[in-house]
């Protein structure tokens, strides 16, 4: 039995039909091809699924996909904004905060809530609001650095 | 030498496609009509199976195939011959595949999987190499439970005259180092997806390091020549090694021959972390002569290596392994012993730095407990020893770019120490304490 | 109580299947406007090979790396490479790669070569054009000579020698270059806890050339987090020898999170090797090696005690401390 499942992904309305038992991860990749959040472990503990509810990042692999209901989902496909790369996305870039790219789309989205709240945060404060987002490749350093430059610059443009 | 191009901190060639999330892996490959597929493993550790029933999966609505070792052409596959079974009937390892099959989806592929009713003749295995190596152990394969190096259960290096060499030594120093299984981790887990084509063929979207290195054991498997299978890989979701065995490409390529549609199995976590192949287990004995002056006169190393239930690449492990474990230092008395043992666990392989990594680790707490026990710093001490330009290794190589030497002394730099005043002024080009 | 610990470690770490007889190919294809395809077998594991190819493929074109397409590891479309391990695609398949851009290079000058009124082996390639050595101004434009020409290919293959060891004395000609490293690591050890918080990494590699090292940065941070995690967090078999507990989720198998990661320092020594593409080694490897030992070596100096396994966990410090643990 399907149920109608309405909400907003990346600023546009969506109407599909889903199971009860469908995660919102399944339901972003199998049925709206928004690919960039991974199945990484399926239980929560990887981050690499990681989207924005409402602004707050969530593990889609363990949100059910019928209670974000009228809810408004962000993933990494809706980051850049008229075509510009948000400046996290190029910071990641220009940092090589990147190897094999498989963590890459929940780490870009959970340092985009970290920074929304914090937009100044020090690196202790990054380490701690990236450490549910694992990354088996680069050994972080980078991506520290990516999110650091990139609040500065986002925190220049606000002056 | 002043380049264009080499030596510039580019930017990553698929950098864009990662930070948009663009870059395609292997999950998010999506053919129309794509089956899902899911294993039935070993539930014990080592047994035969009797009987395989699967009268009752196949009557699960969305099941399209099951697949059990009658439908595999050739069941053996491996680097070094056809040894691993693609579904076993002779049960080495808990997990072990013995069945597999396509579904309309995951679920009913599991429910599919929970019908199959397998009678198995259960054995008692050995799981500690140490208990393998006796001759009363079980025996986790025919030949035995140690791989043989020629005529010899081990590989063997010697050089100089080890007895000469403890004779001189000022101080004896012996340890045993036990070193634990490792997972890769990769983000990614294992994932396969195989798609028949119009004219015969078979395409298969890998996760593989390697997939030269693997077309000929599928091909061997599936009875098809390499005109017949095209692999498609290239961006991998971290290997780490873990992608250097085939896990999932010859039991998607199987079912999606017999479906006549394209199939996806993708492995859980949990199947990842279990039974897919990881870093094996050591034990190593080091027992070292040294001399007050810092110079290590003698070295015996013997290295046992936890192989788990099959052979893959461990032989050349074990190699590669004795080739490293006198360290980076010129010793010139040394006798090396490695083994190959199997257990009944799933396959130990390559992990980023296969079986070297494992000889650093213990070559290098050694090194330490060496100072220790002369009272010598221990930068002094690997100072002293460390290869120079033109020496020669235990197995009779000659080194050239050597820069050891150099390579510590812009470690200390970095790190803020003040080297002792004869390890500033060495070079890689000559040797000052001679053994 | 707390208590800090300094350990080093040494290694080396040869390139490519010891024994060689590991073949890597390329394939350059340069198309009538000048842009250039490289093909390769060779997988990108996330290293970043397909970077590193196409700078070395602009080098010896003269074109720009934005001028580069990389396709890779597609067997029926594509050359071989035996495969992403042994530390082996920068040196293996970048030979292969410069192979192949030089014989692509060569067709072009045969064809410039008529234009330009000189020898080819008077030639270059530099910003997208072709001229005699010493002489830019006369000059003639990649894309202009590959307009007029069949669509040229170049192929390159390089293989180390095949040599096994000698079964009577073991002698082996294993390798033809091999990287050094050497790493600093500092810890602060919670006596009462066992926890450890490693505060410090310093990692020192010998890359023989850098082709590109923000990627080199990468390779060694990155094994220095494998390192902590073999050293301090990370066990397939808890209970080893048997396969009791097993780790099934990971939240049980921990390997080290950004709240975990000491300040890590990095160096890139270059001494050359005789036979990488502008005198490069592989360090895929080497660096995730060498800090392992140094991690336990700082530990085993914090408290004083030795233990001679990995990974080195919070009770096995503690039962080290109760000296129940055999020391030496």
């Amino acid at each position: 039995m399907k149920y109608t499942l309405s909400f907003t992904l990346n600023g546009l309305p969506v109407e599909i039909l889903v199971k009860p038992t469908e995660t919102l991860l399944d339901v972003l990749r199998h049925q709206m091809n928004v690919k960039s959040p991974k199945r990484g472990c399926n239980t929560g503990d990887c981050g690499a699924c990681t989207v924005l509810l409402n602004g707050e990042p969530i593990r889609s692999c363990i949100t059910l996909a019928l209670t974000v209901a009228g809810q408004s989902i962000t993933s990494l496909e809706g980051l850049a904004e008229g075509g510009r790369l948000h400046p996290l996305q190029k910071s990641f870039h220009d940092h090589n905060a990147i190897q094999c790219g498989f963590c890459t789309p929940g780490m870009i989205m959970a340092a985009r809530a970290l920074l929304d709240k914090n937009p100044s945060p020090t690196i202790e404060d990054i380490k701690k609001g990236l450490s549910g987002n694992l990354c088996r490749c680069t050994g972080y350093a980078k991506i520290i650095d990516a999110v650091l430059a990139a609040g500065k610059e986002m925190a220049a443009k606000k002056t | 030498m002043e380049y264009k191009n080499v030596g510039q901190r580019d930017k990553r060639y698929d950098g864009l496609a990662h930070v948009t999330g663009k870059t395609r892996y292997v999950d998010d490959v999506v053919i129309p009509g794509m089956l899902a597929v899911k294993a039935l493993r070993s539930p014990v550790t080592k047994g035969k199976v009797k009987k395989i029933d699967t009268a009752a999966a196949q009557k699960t609505a969305g099941l399209a195939a099951v697949i059990t070792p009658q439908d595999v052409p050739a069941n053996g596959f491996g680097p070094m011959g056809p040894e691993q079974p693609v579904l076993a009937q002779d049960i080495r390892f808990k997990g072990e595949p013995l069945a597999a099959v396509a579904a309309a989806d995951e679920d009913t592929a599991m429910e599919a999987i929970s019908r199959i009713k397998v009678d198995i003749e259960e054995e008692k295995g050995v799981m500690d190499p140490l208990e393998a190596m006796k001759p009363e152990a079980p025996k986790v394969r025919a030949e035995g439970n140690l791989f043989m190096f020629g005529d010899k259960p081990y590989r063997e290096i010697i050089s100089g005259n080890l007895e000469a060499g403890f004779k001189e030594a000022d101080e004896i120093v012996e340890a045993d180092y036990v070193e634990s299984s490792y997972e890769h981790t990769a983000l990614e887990t294992q994932c396969s997806v195989a798609v028949p084509e119009a004219n015969g063929k078979l395409t298969i979207y890998t996760v593989s390091q390697c997939p030269w290195f693997h077309i000929g054991p599928l091909c061997g498997v599936l009875k098809m020549p390499m005109s017949k299978v095209r692999f498609i890989g290239g961006t991998v979701g971290g290997g780490f090694g873990g992608k250097n065995d085939i896990h999932a490409d010859h039991i998607t390529a199987l079912l999606a021959l017999k479906t006549g549609k394209p199939v996806k199995w993708r492995w859980t976590r949990e199947e990842e972390l279990l039974f897919s192949t990881h870093r094996g287990a050591w034990h190593i004995h080091f027992k070292d002569g040294v001399k007050k002056n810092g110079r290590i006169v003698a070295r015996q190393v013997r290295s046992i290596r936890d192989s788990g239930a099959y052979t893959s690449l461990n032989p050349y492990g074990v190699e590669i392994h004795c080739l490293v474990v006198n360290g980076p230092y010129h010793i010139p008395n040394v006798h090396i012993q490695g083994y190959l043992v199997y257990t009944n666990k799933p396959l130990s392989m390559s992990m980023r730095g296969f079986a070297i990594n494992e000889a650093n680790y213990a070559t290098e707490v050694q090194m330490n407990r060496l100072a220790s026990a002369i009272n010598m710093d221990p930068w002094d001490i690997r100072f002293i020893n460390a290869y120079r330009n033109g020496d020669k290794m235990p197995v009779g190589k000659v080194l050239d770019s050597v820069a050891l030497i150099e390579v510590m002394q812009a470690l200390a730099q970095k790190a803020g120490i003040a080297l002792p005043a004869q390890c500033q002024t060495m070079t890689s080009a000559k040797r000052e304490v001679q053994p | 109580m707390k208590k800090r610990g300094v350990g080093i470690a040494a290694g080396l770490y040869p390139t490519g299947l010891m024994g060689g007889g590991d073949p890597s190919q390329a394939i350059v294809k340069i198309k009538p406007d000048g842009s250039v395809d490289l093909i390769i077998g060779s997988t990108d594991i996330g290293q970043g090979c397909k970077t590193v190819f196409a700078q070395m493929a602009a080098e010896e074109l003269g074109v720009s790396v934005a001028q580069v397409n990389v396709l890779n590891a597609d067997t029926d479309a594509g050359p071989l490479c035996l495969g992403t391990f042994a530390s082996r695609v920068t040196v293996i398949s970048g030979n292969a790669v410069v192979a192949a851009a030089r014989e692509a290079r060569g067709i072009l000058f045969e064809s410039a070569a008529k234009s330009l009124e000189a020898s080819p082996k008077d030639l270059v390639a530099a910003e997208g054009k072709i001229f005699v050595v010493g002489a830019p101004a006369k000059s003639v434009a990649i894309g202009e000579i590959a307009g007029k020409s069949p669509l040229i290919v170049g192929r390159g293959t390089y293989m180390p020698s095949p040599a096994a060891p000698d079964p009577n004395t073991g002698a082996w000609n294993a390798f033809h270059t091999l990287a050094w490293g050497a790493v600093l690591a500092e810890v602060e050890v919670d006596t009462e806890t066992g926890e450890v918080d490693l505060l410090r990494l310093v990692c020192s590699y010998d890359a023989g050339k850098a082709i590109n090292p923000m990627l080199v940065e990468g390779q060694i941070e990155g094994g220095a987090i494998m390192g902590q995690g073999q050293a301090m967090t990370e066990d397939w078999q808890p209970y080893y020898p048997s396969l009791d507990w097993q780790p099934t989720t990971l939240r049980d198998y921990l390997i080290p999170t950004t709240a975990d990661i000491p300040n890590i320092e990095t160096v890139i020594y270059e001494c050359p090797s005789a036979s990488g593409p502008y005198g490069a080694k592989g360090i895929g490897e080497i660096t995730a090696n060498v800090p392992t030992p140094a991690i336990a070596s700082a530990i085993c100096n914090a408290i004083g005690v030795w233990i001679n396994e990995i990974p080195i966990t919070p009770e096995k410090i503690l039962r080290a401390l109760e000296g129940k643990t055999q020391t030496s």
